[in-house]
Protein backbone atom coordinates (compact mmCIF):
# COMPACT_ATOMS: atom_id res chain seq x y z
CA UNK A 1 0.00 0.00 0.00
CA UNK A 2 2.80 2.02 0.96
CA UNK A 3 4.39 1.94 -2.50
CA UNK A 4 1.68 3.61 -4.36
CA UNK A 5 0.90 6.38 -1.63
CA UNK A 6 3.12 9.98 -2.07
CA UNK A 7 4.29 11.48 0.75
CA UNK A 8 4.52 15.32 1.46
CA UNK A 9 6.63 16.77 4.03
CA UNK A 10 4.88 19.24 5.98
CA UNK A 11 7.19 21.65 8.35
CA UNK A 12 5.60 22.52 11.61
CA UNK A 13 8.16 25.30 13.71
CA UNK A 14 11.57 22.67 13.31
CA UNK A 15 10.35 19.22 13.19
CA UNK A 16 8.77 18.00 10.21
CA UNK A 17 5.90 15.54 9.94
CA UNK A 18 5.33 13.04 7.44
CA UNK A 19 1.89 12.22 5.90
CA UNK A 20 0.64 9.75 3.41
CA UNK A 21 -1.25 11.74 0.87
CA UNK A 22 -3.83 10.17 -0.60
CA UNK A 23 -4.67 10.02 -4.19
CA UNK A 24 -7.38 12.37 -5.47
CA UNK A 25 -9.84 9.39 -5.95
CA UNK A 26 -9.24 7.67 -2.65
CA UNK A 27 -12.00 8.17 -0.32
CA UNK A 28 -11.25 10.74 2.71
CA UNK A 29 -11.11 9.18 6.34
CA UNK A 30 -13.35 10.63 9.09
CA UNK A 31 -13.02 11.70 11.59
CA UNK A 32 -10.52 13.97 9.91
CA UNK A 33 -6.97 13.24 9.59
CA UNK A 34 -6.16 16.36 11.87
CA UNK A 35 -8.33 15.13 14.60
CA UNK A 36 -6.01 11.72 13.82
CA UNK A 37 -2.81 13.55 14.14
CA UNK A 38 -3.66 15.33 17.35
CA UNK A 39 -4.97 12.19 19.32
CA UNK A 40 -1.53 10.06 18.03
CA UNK A 41 0.57 12.94 19.31
CA UNK A 42 -1.08 13.98 22.46
CA UNK A 43 -1.00 9.61 23.36
CA UNK A 44 2.50 9.35 22.59
CA UNK A 45 3.18 12.56 24.75
CA UNK A 46 1.13 11.05 27.40
CA UNK A 47 3.19 7.73 27.45
CA UNK A 48 6.66 9.76 27.24
CA UNK A 49 6.68 12.63 29.40
CA UNK A 50 5.88 11.08 32.23
CA UNK A 51 9.54 9.10 31.71
CA UNK A 52 11.47 11.96 30.51
CA UNK A 53 10.44 14.18 33.54
CA UNK A 54 11.78 10.76 35.66
CA UNK A 55 14.86 11.03 33.75
CA UNK A 56 15.37 14.87 34.13
CA UNK A 57 14.39 14.92 37.57
CA UNK A 58 17.18 12.62 38.01
CA UNK A 59 19.59 15.14 37.44
CA UNK A 60 17.75 18.09 40.07
CA UNK A 61 20.17 19.15 42.47
CA UNK A 62 17.65 18.77 45.14
CA UNK A 63 16.36 16.68 47.97
CA UNK A 64 13.27 16.57 47.56
CA UNK A 65 10.39 18.58 45.91
CA UNK A 66 10.31 19.09 42.22
CA UNK A 67 11.79 22.43 41.92
CA UNK A 68 14.93 22.36 39.54
CA UNK A 69 17.71 23.22 41.44
CA UNK A 70 20.60 22.67 38.93
CA UNK A 71 22.18 19.98 37.30
CA UNK A 72 24.29 17.65 38.99
CA UNK A 73 25.57 13.76 38.36
CA UNK A 74 25.76 13.04 42.44
CA UNK A 75 22.50 10.60 42.55
CA UNK A 76 24.46 8.75 40.26
CA UNK A 77 27.74 8.98 41.93
CA UNK A 78 25.42 7.70 45.21
CA UNK A 79 24.70 4.87 43.57
CA UNK A 80 27.58 3.22 42.37
CA UNK A 81 28.14 3.75 46.24
CA UNK A 82 25.17 2.03 47.31
CA UNK A 83 26.25 -1.33 48.09
CA UNK A 84 22.70 -2.86 48.93
CA UNK A 85 21.67 -1.40 45.30
CA UNK A 86 24.46 -3.18 43.50
CA UNK A 87 24.03 -6.16 45.24
CA UNK A 88 20.43 -6.86 44.09
CA UNK A 89 21.29 -5.25 40.37
CA UNK A 90 23.87 -7.74 40.95
CA UNK A 91 21.43 -10.67 41.87
CA UNK A 92 18.78 -9.31 39.02
CA UNK A 93 21.72 -9.87 36.64
CA UNK A 94 22.55 -13.50 37.67
CA UNK A 95 18.93 -14.92 38.02
CA UNK A 96 18.58 -13.02 34.49
CA UNK A 97 20.87 -14.93 33.28
CA UNK A 98 20.38 -18.10 34.33
CA UNK A 99 16.62 -17.73 33.49
CA UNK A 100 17.80 -16.81 29.72
CA UNK A 101 19.83 -19.78 29.29
CA UNK A 102 16.77 -22.25 30.57
CA UNK A 103 14.28 -20.26 28.54
CA UNK A 104 15.93 -20.13 25.82
CA UNK A 105 17.03 -24.00 25.63
CA UNK A 106 13.27 -25.00 26.65
CA UNK A 107 11.84 -22.52 24.42
CA UNK A 108 13.58 -23.36 21.08
CA UNK A 109 12.71 -26.49 21.77
CA UNK A 110 9.15 -26.38 22.68
CA UNK A 111 9.11 -24.53 19.03
CA UNK A 112 10.48 -26.87 17.06
CA UNK A 113 8.06 -29.72 18.36
CA UNK A 114 5.20 -27.63 17.94
CA UNK A 115 6.15 -26.38 14.20
CA UNK A 116 7.99 -29.57 12.86
CA UNK A 117 5.89 -32.15 14.17
CA UNK A 118 1.95 -33.26 13.25
CA UNK A 119 0.07 -34.49 16.88
CA UNK A 120 -2.98 -34.51 18.63
CA UNK A 121 -2.37 -32.92 21.37
CA UNK A 122 -1.54 -29.52 19.81
CA UNK A 123 -4.76 -27.71 21.10
CA UNK A 124 -3.43 -28.98 24.98
CA UNK A 125 -0.17 -27.66 24.32
CA UNK A 126 -1.52 -24.24 22.97
CA UNK A 127 -3.60 -23.79 25.94
CA UNK A 128 -0.67 -24.48 28.21
CA UNK A 129 1.34 -22.34 26.57
CA UNK A 130 -0.83 -19.23 26.64
CA UNK A 131 -1.31 -19.70 30.62
CA UNK A 132 1.45 -17.14 31.30
CA UNK A 133 -0.34 -14.67 29.26
CA UNK A 134 -4.63 -15.20 30.79
CA UNK A 135 -2.72 -15.65 34.42
CA UNK A 136 -2.86 -12.84 36.47
CA UNK A 137 0.92 -11.75 37.63
CA UNK A 138 -0.40 -11.51 40.91
CA UNK A 139 -2.02 -15.03 41.17
CA UNK A 140 1.32 -16.54 39.45
CA UNK A 141 3.28 -15.32 42.12
CA UNK A 142 1.10 -16.23 45.13
CA UNK A 143 0.52 -20.06 43.69
CA UNK A 144 3.95 -20.60 43.38
CA UNK A 145 4.58 -19.21 47.09
CA UNK A 146 1.86 -21.82 47.83
CA UNK A 147 4.18 -24.40 45.48
CA UNK A 148 7.35 -23.99 47.39
CA UNK A 149 6.15 -23.48 50.78
CA UNK A 150 3.88 -27.16 50.30
CA UNK A 151 6.71 -28.74 48.54
CA UNK A 152 9.39 -27.19 51.03
CA UNK A 153 11.67 -25.80 49.18
CA UNK A 154 13.57 -22.58 50.67
CA UNK A 155 13.08 -19.39 48.61
CA UNK A 156 15.48 -17.78 47.44
CA UNK A 157 18.00 -18.11 44.23
CA UNK A 158 16.32 -21.78 42.74
CA UNK A 159 12.79 -20.76 43.32
CA UNK A 160 13.77 -17.86 41.74
CA UNK A 161 15.53 -18.99 38.91
CA UNK A 162 12.51 -21.48 38.04
CA UNK A 163 9.65 -19.13 38.28
CA UNK A 164 11.30 -16.77 36.15
CA UNK A 165 12.34 -19.38 33.67
CA UNK A 166 8.75 -20.80 33.90
CA UNK A 167 6.97 -16.97 32.87
CA UNK A 168 9.68 -16.25 30.23
CA UNK A 169 9.79 -19.66 28.24
CA UNK A 170 6.48 -18.98 26.27
CA UNK A 171 7.83 -15.30 24.80
CA UNK A 172 11.11 -17.55 23.62
CA UNK A 173 8.91 -20.10 22.08
CA UNK A 174 7.06 -17.84 20.24
CA UNK A 175 9.61 -15.42 19.12
CA UNK A 176 11.50 -18.28 17.66
CA UNK A 177 8.29 -20.57 16.58
CA UNK A 178 7.67 -16.92 14.73
CA UNK A 179 11.22 -17.43 12.60
CA UNK A 180 10.38 -20.87 12.15
CA UNK A 181 7.60 -20.32 10.12
CA UNK A 182 9.75 -18.13 7.48
CA UNK A 183 11.92 -20.77 7.47
CA UNK A 184 12.84 -22.49 4.18
CA UNK A 185 12.68 -26.19 4.14
CA UNK A 186 14.57 -26.61 0.71
CA UNK A 187 17.61 -25.27 2.53
CA UNK A 188 17.80 -28.13 4.81
CA UNK A 189 16.70 -30.90 2.50
CA UNK A 190 19.69 -29.54 -0.07
CA UNK A 191 22.07 -30.11 3.31
CA UNK A 192 20.55 -33.51 3.22
CA UNK A 193 21.41 -34.19 -0.44
CA UNK A 194 24.51 -33.39 0.09
CA UNK A 195 24.65 -35.81 3.10
CA UNK A 196 24.30 -34.05 6.15
CA UNK A 197 22.73 -36.29 8.78
CA UNK A 198 20.07 -35.27 10.85
CA UNK A 199 21.85 -34.03 13.65
CA UNK A 200 24.66 -31.85 11.24
CA UNK A 201 21.51 -30.27 9.63
CA UNK A 202 20.24 -29.13 12.69
CA UNK A 203 23.26 -27.93 13.77
CA UNK A 204 25.30 -26.55 10.90
CA UNK A 205 22.25 -25.41 8.99
CA UNK A 206 19.07 -24.84 11.00
CA UNK A 207 21.07 -23.38 14.28
CA UNK A 208 22.18 -20.49 12.68
CA UNK A 209 19.19 -19.76 10.61
CA UNK A 210 17.83 -19.32 14.05
CA UNK A 211 20.13 -17.74 15.19
CA UNK A 212 18.24 -14.10 15.15
CA UNK A 213 15.06 -15.47 16.61
CA UNK A 214 17.14 -17.24 19.72
CA UNK A 215 18.84 -14.42 20.21
CA UNK A 216 15.56 -11.97 19.73
CA UNK A 217 13.86 -14.36 21.71
CA UNK A 218 17.14 -14.42 24.52
CA UNK A 219 16.87 -10.66 24.73
CA UNK A 220 12.93 -10.44 25.48
CA UNK A 221 13.42 -12.77 28.39
CA UNK A 222 16.55 -11.34 29.78
CA UNK A 223 14.49 -7.99 30.05
CA UNK A 224 11.43 -9.82 31.24
CA UNK A 225 13.41 -11.70 34.21
CA UNK A 226 15.38 -8.23 34.89
CA UNK A 227 11.79 -6.28 34.89
CA UNK A 228 9.99 -8.69 36.61
CA UNK A 229 8.81 -7.69 40.14
CA UNK A 230 5.52 -9.60 41.53
CA UNK A 231 6.34 -13.04 40.79
CA UNK A 232 9.76 -12.43 42.43
CA UNK A 233 8.21 -10.45 45.17
CA UNK A 234 6.40 -13.47 46.20
CA UNK A 235 9.14 -16.59 45.16
CA UNK A 236 12.71 -14.83 46.64
CA UNK A 237 13.55 -15.53 49.85
CA UNK A 238 16.30 -13.67 52.82
CA UNK A 239 19.42 -12.06 51.33
CA UNK A 240 17.69 -12.25 47.19
CA UNK A 241 16.00 -9.40 46.42
CA UNK A 242 16.30 -8.72 42.96
CA UNK A 243 16.71 -4.69 41.73
CA UNK A 244 12.76 -4.19 41.29
CA UNK A 245 12.07 -5.40 44.58
CA UNK A 246 15.05 -2.83 45.97
CA UNK A 247 13.02 -0.24 43.96
CA UNK A 248 9.35 -1.36 45.59
CA UNK A 249 11.26 -1.12 48.67
CA UNK A 250 13.08 1.87 48.27
CA UNK A 251 9.38 3.34 47.04
CA UNK A 252 8.01 2.59 50.31
CA UNK A 253 10.29 4.18 52.33
CA UNK A 254 9.96 7.44 50.71
CA UNK A 255 11.35 9.03 47.54
CA UNK A 256 14.74 9.68 47.42
CA UNK A 257 16.42 11.51 43.84
CA UNK A 258 18.45 8.17 44.04
CA UNK A 259 15.48 5.89 43.02
CA UNK A 260 14.90 8.29 40.06
CA UNK A 261 18.46 7.41 39.18
CA UNK A 262 18.01 4.11 39.41
CA UNK A 263 14.78 3.96 37.83
CA UNK A 264 16.08 5.81 34.72
CA UNK A 265 19.23 3.72 34.47
CA UNK A 266 17.15 0.63 34.30
CA UNK A 267 14.30 1.78 31.79
CA UNK A 268 17.46 2.57 29.36
CA UNK A 269 19.19 -0.97 30.02
CA UNK A 270 15.87 -2.47 29.27
CA UNK A 271 14.53 -0.29 26.05
CA UNK A 272 18.12 -1.35 24.77
CA UNK A 273 17.63 -4.81 24.75
CA UNK A 274 14.07 -4.66 23.49
CA UNK A 275 15.63 -1.83 20.32
CA UNK A 276 18.45 -4.65 19.61
CA UNK A 277 15.75 -7.60 20.21
CA UNK A 278 13.09 -5.91 17.05
CA UNK A 279 16.38 -5.24 15.08
CA UNK A 280 16.65 -8.68 15.25
CA UNK A 281 13.24 -9.79 14.43
CA UNK A 282 12.89 -7.36 11.32
CA UNK A 283 15.83 -9.18 10.20
CA UNK A 284 14.41 -11.57 7.12
CA UNK A 285 15.35 -15.68 7.15
CA UNK A 286 16.90 -16.67 3.77
CA UNK B 1 11.85 -49.41 8.52
CA UNK B 2 8.92 -47.24 8.21
CA UNK B 3 7.89 -47.76 11.06
CA UNK B 4 11.22 -47.32 12.69
CA UNK B 5 11.35 -43.81 11.29
CA UNK B 6 8.06 -43.22 12.92
CA UNK B 7 9.08 -44.40 16.31
CA UNK B 8 12.40 -41.93 15.78
CA UNK B 9 10.18 -38.99 15.00
CA UNK B 10 7.84 -39.69 17.38
CA UNK B 11 10.84 -40.29 20.04
CA UNK B 12 12.23 -36.78 18.95
CA UNK B 13 8.80 -35.31 19.32
CA UNK B 14 8.21 -36.66 22.88
CA UNK B 15 12.08 -35.02 23.69
CA UNK B 16 11.67 -31.74 22.41
CA UNK B 17 8.09 -31.13 24.09
CA UNK B 18 9.27 -32.87 27.62
CA UNK B 19 10.90 -30.28 29.36
CA UNK B 20 8.32 -27.25 28.17
CA UNK B 21 5.82 -29.26 29.51
CA UNK B 22 7.63 -30.26 32.87
CA UNK B 23 8.46 -27.01 33.65
CA UNK B 24 4.54 -25.37 32.32
CA UNK B 25 2.84 -28.25 34.64
CA UNK B 26 5.18 -28.21 37.43
CA UNK B 27 5.45 -24.36 37.64
CA UNK B 28 2.29 -23.23 36.40
CA UNK B 29 -0.76 -25.50 36.60
CA UNK B 30 0.27 -27.85 40.06
CA UNK B 31 0.48 -24.03 41.65
CA UNK B 32 -2.82 -23.22 40.19
CA UNK B 33 -4.18 -26.63 41.68
CA UNK B 34 -2.98 -26.24 44.60
CA UNK B 35 -4.37 -22.85 44.75
CA UNK B 36 -7.71 -24.48 44.16
CA UNK B 37 -7.07 -27.11 47.49
CA UNK B 38 -5.93 -24.20 49.89
CA UNK B 39 -8.82 -22.39 49.12
CA UNK B 40 -11.19 -25.22 50.69
CA UNK B 41 -8.35 -25.65 53.89
CA UNK B 42 -8.72 -23.52 57.20
CA UNK B 43 -5.93 -22.67 59.09
CA UNK B 44 -3.80 -23.69 62.05
CA UNK B 45 -2.83 -22.10 65.42
CA UNK B 46 0.10 -20.61 63.18
CA UNK B 47 -1.88 -19.24 60.64
CA UNK B 48 -0.60 -22.53 58.35
CA UNK B 49 -3.39 -23.79 56.09
CA UNK B 50 -4.59 -27.09 57.88
CA UNK B 51 -7.44 -29.63 57.32
CA UNK B 52 -10.80 -29.82 58.11
CA UNK B 53 -12.01 -28.76 54.41
CA UNK B 54 -14.09 -25.94 55.15
CA UNK B 55 -16.22 -23.75 52.59
CA UNK B 56 -16.12 -20.57 55.18
CA UNK B 57 -13.56 -18.89 52.98
CA UNK B 58 -15.76 -18.40 49.45
CA UNK B 59 -18.47 -17.65 52.76
CA UNK B 60 -16.08 -14.85 53.40
CA UNK B 61 -16.20 -13.63 49.96
CA UNK B 62 -19.22 -13.05 49.97
CA UNK B 63 -19.11 -10.35 52.58
CA UNK B 64 -20.61 -6.80 50.93
CA UNK B 65 -17.05 -5.50 51.37
CA UNK B 66 -16.08 -8.07 48.46
CA UNK B 67 -18.32 -8.14 46.42
CA UNK B 68 -18.29 -4.76 46.50
CA UNK B 69 -13.81 -4.99 46.10
CA UNK B 70 -14.88 -7.09 43.43
CA UNK B 71 -17.44 -5.12 41.16
CA UNK B 72 -15.37 -2.20 41.23
CA UNK B 73 -12.05 -3.96 40.05
CA UNK B 74 -14.21 -5.20 37.58
CA UNK B 75 -15.51 -1.92 36.62
CA UNK B 76 -12.73 0.01 36.59
CA UNK B 77 -10.70 -2.99 34.72
CA UNK B 78 -13.88 -2.88 32.07
CA UNK B 79 -13.60 0.80 32.39
CA UNK B 80 -9.75 1.18 31.33
CA UNK B 81 -10.11 -1.61 28.87
CA UNK B 82 -12.73 1.03 27.16
CA UNK B 83 -10.64 3.99 27.35
CA UNK B 84 -7.74 2.43 26.19
CA UNK B 85 -9.63 1.33 22.99
CA UNK B 86 -11.23 4.44 22.43
CA UNK B 87 -7.32 6.21 22.36
CA UNK B 88 -5.72 3.34 20.70
CA UNK B 89 -7.65 2.78 18.33
CA UNK B 90 -7.61 6.16 16.18
CA UNK B 91 -3.41 5.89 16.96
CA UNK B 92 -3.60 2.72 15.50
CA UNK B 93 -5.61 3.77 12.85
CA UNK B 94 -3.10 6.66 11.63
CA UNK B 95 0.16 4.37 12.28
CA UNK B 96 -1.26 1.73 9.96
CA UNK B 97 -1.73 4.87 7.12
CA UNK B 98 1.95 5.98 7.49
CA UNK B 99 4.74 5.09 4.90
CA UNK B 100 6.34 1.64 5.91
CA UNK B 101 9.51 3.46 7.41
CA UNK B 102 7.64 5.80 9.83
CA UNK B 103 5.45 2.87 10.65
CA UNK B 104 8.55 1.07 12.26
CA UNK B 105 9.35 4.07 14.00
CA UNK B 106 6.55 4.26 15.62
CA UNK B 107 5.94 1.04 16.13
CA UNK B 108 9.65 1.10 18.12
CA UNK B 109 7.94 3.45 20.45
CA UNK B 110 4.87 1.21 21.02
CA UNK B 111 6.90 -1.60 21.42
CA UNK B 112 9.78 0.48 24.17
CA UNK B 113 6.97 0.72 26.85
CA UNK B 114 5.23 -2.45 25.99
CA UNK B 115 8.61 -4.50 27.46
CA UNK B 116 10.08 -2.44 29.65
CA UNK B 117 9.83 -2.03 33.44
CA UNK B 118 6.21 -1.42 34.55
CA UNK B 119 6.96 -0.72 37.90
CA UNK B 120 9.64 2.30 37.22
CA UNK B 121 6.99 3.14 34.51
CA UNK B 122 4.27 3.44 36.87
CA UNK B 123 6.21 4.92 39.66
CA UNK B 124 6.99 7.73 37.07
CA UNK B 125 3.57 8.40 36.66
CA UNK B 126 3.13 8.89 40.38
CA UNK B 127 6.07 10.82 40.73
CA UNK B 128 4.61 13.16 38.15
CA UNK B 129 1.13 13.51 39.80
CA UNK B 130 2.32 13.72 43.51
CA UNK B 131 1.71 16.40 45.53
CA UNK B 132 4.98 18.12 45.72
CA UNK B 133 5.11 16.74 41.52
CA UNK B 134 6.34 18.50 38.64
CA UNK B 135 2.52 19.07 37.98
CA UNK B 136 1.98 20.15 41.38
CA UNK B 137 4.86 22.61 41.23
CA UNK B 138 3.82 23.98 37.74
CA UNK B 139 0.47 25.01 38.56
CA UNK B 140 1.55 26.97 41.94
CA UNK B 141 4.51 28.50 39.97
CA UNK B 142 2.24 29.81 37.21
CA UNK B 143 -1.02 30.40 40.14
CA UNK B 144 -3.50 28.42 38.58
CA UNK B 145 -3.75 27.10 42.13
CA UNK B 146 -2.88 28.16 45.55
CA UNK B 147 -2.31 24.88 47.26
CA UNK B 148 -1.04 21.61 45.57
CA UNK B 149 -4.23 19.32 44.09
CA UNK B 150 -4.67 15.88 45.59
CA UNK B 151 -3.97 13.90 42.63
CA UNK B 152 -2.86 10.55 43.74
CA UNK B 153 -4.90 7.92 46.04
CA UNK B 154 -8.20 8.67 44.28
CA UNK B 155 -9.96 5.70 41.95
CA UNK B 156 -9.37 8.41 39.03
CA UNK B 157 -5.32 8.06 39.99
CA UNK B 158 -5.51 3.92 39.66
CA UNK B 159 -8.08 4.38 36.35
CA UNK B 160 -5.10 7.16 34.55
CA UNK B 161 -2.37 4.74 36.25
CA UNK B 162 -4.11 1.67 34.77
CA UNK B 163 -5.01 3.25 31.37
CA UNK B 164 -0.86 4.86 31.24
CA UNK B 165 0.51 1.12 31.95
CA UNK B 166 -1.74 -0.84 29.95
CA UNK B 167 -2.44 1.36 26.76
CA UNK B 168 0.65 -0.25 24.85
CA UNK B 169 -1.09 -3.80 25.21
CA UNK B 170 -3.86 -2.29 22.83
CA UNK B 171 -1.89 0.07 20.48
CA UNK B 172 -0.02 -3.10 19.35
CA UNK B 173 -2.91 -5.77 18.70
CA UNK B 174 -5.20 -3.01 16.84
CA UNK B 175 -2.10 -1.91 14.84
CA UNK B 176 -1.48 -5.35 13.71
CA UNK B 177 -4.75 -5.98 12.44
CA UNK B 178 -5.50 -2.49 10.94
CA UNK B 179 -1.97 -2.74 9.06
CA UNK B 180 -3.35 -5.64 7.31
CA UNK B 181 -6.40 -3.77 6.30
CA UNK B 182 -7.65 -3.57 2.87
CA UNK B 183 -8.66 -0.49 2.33
CA UNK B 184 -10.37 -1.00 -0.78
CA UNK B 185 -13.46 -2.31 1.35
CA UNK B 186 -13.63 1.28 2.68
CA UNK B 187 -13.92 2.67 -0.52
CA UNK B 188 -16.34 0.17 -1.59
CA UNK B 189 -18.75 0.96 1.38
CA UNK B 190 -18.82 4.36 0.50
CA UNK B 191 -19.81 3.82 -3.43
CA UNK B 192 -22.36 2.57 -2.00
CA UNK B 193 -23.17 4.76 -0.13
CA UNK B 194 -22.44 4.27 3.17
CA UNK B 195 -21.58 7.66 5.40
CA UNK B 196 -18.48 7.66 7.95
CA UNK B 197 -20.00 6.17 10.71
CA UNK B 198 -22.31 3.54 8.74
CA UNK B 199 -18.38 2.66 7.13
CA UNK B 200 -17.11 2.33 10.53
CA UNK B 201 -19.44 0.38 12.17
CA UNK B 202 -20.29 -1.92 9.59
CA UNK B 203 -16.84 -2.27 7.94
CA UNK B 204 -14.20 -1.41 10.35
CA UNK B 205 -15.06 -2.25 13.18
CA UNK B 206 -16.33 -6.22 12.32
CA UNK B 207 -13.04 -6.61 10.27
CA UNK B 208 -10.73 -5.44 12.85
CA UNK B 209 -12.61 -7.39 15.44
CA UNK B 210 -9.83 -10.06 16.29
CA UNK B 211 -7.43 -6.70 16.94
CA UNK B 212 -9.78 -5.29 19.16
CA UNK B 213 -10.79 -8.93 21.06
CA UNK B 214 -6.99 -9.66 21.61
CA UNK B 215 -6.34 -6.18 22.61
CA UNK B 216 -8.60 -5.91 25.43
CA UNK B 217 -8.02 -9.29 26.99
CA UNK B 218 -4.43 -8.04 26.71
CA UNK B 219 -5.74 -4.90 28.84
CA UNK B 220 -8.74 -6.44 30.56
CA UNK B 221 -6.22 -9.37 32.78
CA UNK B 222 -2.99 -7.73 34.07
CA UNK B 223 -6.13 -4.63 35.14
CA UNK B 224 -8.56 -6.37 37.17
CA UNK B 225 -5.69 -8.59 38.83
CA UNK B 226 -3.35 -5.22 39.12
CA UNK B 227 -1.23 -4.77 41.86
CA UNK B 228 1.71 -1.95 41.66
CA UNK B 229 -1.10 0.40 39.93
CA UNK B 230 -3.20 -0.09 43.03
CA UNK B 231 -0.77 0.36 45.47
CA UNK B 232 1.46 2.87 43.93
CA UNK B 233 -1.38 5.20 42.42
CA UNK B 234 -3.79 3.93 45.11
CA UNK B 235 -1.50 5.19 47.75
CA UNK B 236 -3.40 2.63 50.42
CA UNK B 237 -6.94 4.05 50.04
CA UNK B 238 -7.96 2.60 47.12
CA UNK B 239 -8.31 -1.45 47.42
CA UNK B 240 -8.73 -3.93 44.47
CA UNK B 241 -8.54 -7.70 44.04
CA UNK B 242 -4.67 -7.90 43.38
CA UNK B 243 -4.07 -5.86 46.46
CA UNK B 244 -6.21 -7.68 48.85
CA UNK B 245 -4.83 -10.79 47.44
CA UNK B 246 -1.64 -9.75 48.45
CA UNK B 247 -2.51 -8.59 52.10
CA UNK B 248 -3.89 -11.95 52.24
CA UNK B 249 -0.26 -13.56 51.64
CA UNK B 250 1.62 -10.63 53.01
CA UNK B 251 0.67 -9.27 57.07
CA UNK B 252 -2.86 -11.09 56.84
CA UNK B 253 -0.98 -14.53 56.66
CA UNK B 254 -4.49 -16.23 55.15
CA UNK B 255 -3.58 -18.20 52.86
CA UNK B 256 -6.88 -20.09 51.81
CA UNK B 257 -9.01 -16.91 51.97
CA UNK B 258 -6.52 -15.71 50.02
CA UNK B 259 -6.50 -18.65 47.53
CA UNK B 260 -10.21 -18.28 47.54
CA UNK B 261 -9.94 -14.95 46.19
CA UNK B 262 -7.18 -16.11 43.71
CA UNK B 263 -9.81 -18.59 42.45
CA UNK B 264 -12.47 -16.52 41.72
CA UNK B 265 -9.99 -13.96 40.13
CA UNK B 266 -8.95 -16.73 38.04
CA UNK B 267 -12.65 -17.60 37.35
CA UNK B 268 -13.12 -13.67 36.25
CA UNK B 269 -10.30 -13.61 34.08
CA UNK B 270 -11.15 -17.24 32.65
CA UNK B 271 -14.90 -16.35 31.86
CA UNK B 272 -13.41 -12.92 29.33
CA UNK B 273 -10.42 -15.83 27.63
CA UNK B 274 -13.42 -17.28 27.27
CA UNK B 275 -15.61 -14.48 25.54
CA UNK B 276 -12.00 -13.99 23.48
CA UNK B 277 -11.98 -17.42 22.32
CA UNK B 278 -15.71 -17.46 21.32
CA UNK B 279 -16.32 -14.09 19.46
CA UNK B 280 -13.07 -15.00 18.15
CA UNK B 281 -13.75 -18.17 16.81
CA UNK B 282 -17.52 -17.01 15.09
CA UNK B 283 -15.52 -14.08 13.49
CA UNK B 284 -13.11 -16.05 11.76
CA UNK B 285 -16.32 -18.57 11.19
CA UNK B 286 -18.02 -15.43 9.66
CA UNK B 287 -15.32 -13.79 7.26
Amino acid sequence: MSSETSTTIVVMGDREEIFPQEPAERPRLRPGRLALVSITLLTFAFLYVPIAILVVFSFNDARTGAVWQGFTLDWYARLFRNERLLDAALRSLIIASVSTAGSVVIGTMTALGMERYRFRSKTFWDGLLYMPVIVPEIVAGVSLLLFFAAASIERGFLTLAVSHIAFSMPFVYLTVRARLADFDLSIEEAAKDLGADEWVTFRRVTLPLLMPGIVSGALLAFTLSVDDFIISFFVTGRGWDTLPIYIWSALKRGVTPEVNAVSAMLLLFSATLVVASLILQRRRAY
Amino acid sequence: MLQTIRERKSLQLLGLMLPGGFWLILFFALPLALIFAISFMSRDDLSRPALPLTLANYQQTFDPLYINLFLFSVGLSLLTTLITLLIAFPVALFMARLPKRWRNIMTLLVMIPFWTNFLVRTYALQFLMRANGPINTLLLSVGLIDEPAQMLSTPFAVLVGLVYGELPFMILPLYTSLEKFDWSMIEAAQDLGANALKTLAHVMLPLTAPGILAGSILVFVPSVGSYITVELMGGGKINMIGRVIAQQFGQSSNWPFGSAISLLLMIVVTLAALVYFRIGRGERGAV
